[in-house]
């Protein structure tokens, strides 16, 4: 990682053109194409549990990304969090909607063409406009260690301390409503299938 | 590093998630395209943090509430979704018309009154 981040900081001065790319920038490409194309088969795959895998996929290729923008707690955040906890709650919540296992039609609506239309419009939207205003900034990453653990749980218990204790709060009344949601009441027993 | 790498990265994973959102019909793989939004966000912010130079590092403890808000996000959401299929026997979103406006879906009124008991459950 820091061979990377030295390899971008050397080359890094007053910002070199694109047909130059550092060490860093092609591994970030090309990860990030990884990360792309599964994005792509999470919304268009038939399958509804390999959709959840490919997921995991995409996740922890942005866990690298993280890495190599020098962000390390972030990453490690991404892999506990997202990898360990939203994508195998995902999976249970598949299993106990009785998600076919195999081939399922009818997983996209009648209005996939609309929603194709909007997301192309989107994307032409958007890129135009980051490229138009961000294609001169570069990215300095040096040995300034702007993402570790110290620095950004210093920053967090120093600055930010109210909000996150607010947010674990708001995670707590989260949780206790999902468990009284999907608590299983005496007098719906019957009502099940 | 060129800032628009990042910035381009997030810009399409967005845009597939929202493509995911519109177009998928079981809830669990809108939850999942929601999901890909919001890591798309994500990156911006730790870009943008980087690149700023901020001394109180606004961007990744923001990126870090934005995760947690996330996991409470989809706690709650495959709650209700489990409920609404032990009322229906369904996780298709496209199936779910009772607040549709009258006459607005093709069978609003006939499954309204169908599935009446299980609106007042929930």
């Amino acid at each position: 990682m820091s061979a990377l981040a030295a390899a971008a900081d050397l080359s890094g001065s007053g910002g070199p053109g694109f047909l130059s790319p550092t060490g860093a920038e092609v591994a970030f490409v090309l990860i990030g194409l990884v990360v792309l194309g599964s994005a792509l088969l999470v919304v268009t795959t038939k399958q509804i549990v390999h959709a959840a895998l490919w997921l995991v996929v995409t996740l922890g290729g942005l866990a690298a990304e993280y890495l190599l923008l020098t962000a390390e707690f972030i990453a490690w955040v991404q892999v506990l969090i997202y990898i360990g906890a939203v994508v195998v709650l995902l999976l249970f919540g598949l299993m106990l909607t009785r998600a076919p296992i195999g081939r399922s039609a009818e997983l996209d609506s009648a209005s996939k063409w609309p929603a194709l239309l909007v997301a192309g419009a989107a994307a032409a939207t958007l890129l135009t406009v980051v490229v138009d205003a961000f294609h001169a900034a570069y990215l300095d990453l040096g040995e300034t260690g702007d993402g570790s653990a110290r620095v950004t749980g210093e920053s967090l218990f120093r600055v930010w301390v109210l909000p996150f204790e607010v947010l674990s709060v708001l995670l707590l009344a989260a949780l206790i409503g999902a468990i009284i949601l999907s608590r299983s009441r005496g007098d719906d027993a019957d009502r099940r299938r | 590093m060129h800032l628009v790498y990042p910035l381009i990265l997030a810009v399409l994973l967005f845009c597939i998630g929202l493509y995911g959102v519109l177009a998928r019909r079981n809830a669990i793989l809108v939850l999942m395209s929601v999901e890909l939004m919001l890591n798309a966000v994500n990156i911006n912010l730790v870009a943008f943090d980087m690149w700023l130079r901020d001394t109180l590092h606004a961007g990744q403890a923001l990126t870090l509430f934005v995760i947690t808000i996330a996991a409470a996000e989809i706690g709650l959401g495959l709650a209700i979704v489990l409920m609404v299929f032990r009322n229906r026997a369904t996780s298709d979103v496209a199936a779910l018309r009772e607040l549709a406006e009258p006459g607005a879906g093709p069978k609003s009124a006939a499954s309204s009154a169908r599935t009446a008991p299980g609106n007042e459950a929930a």
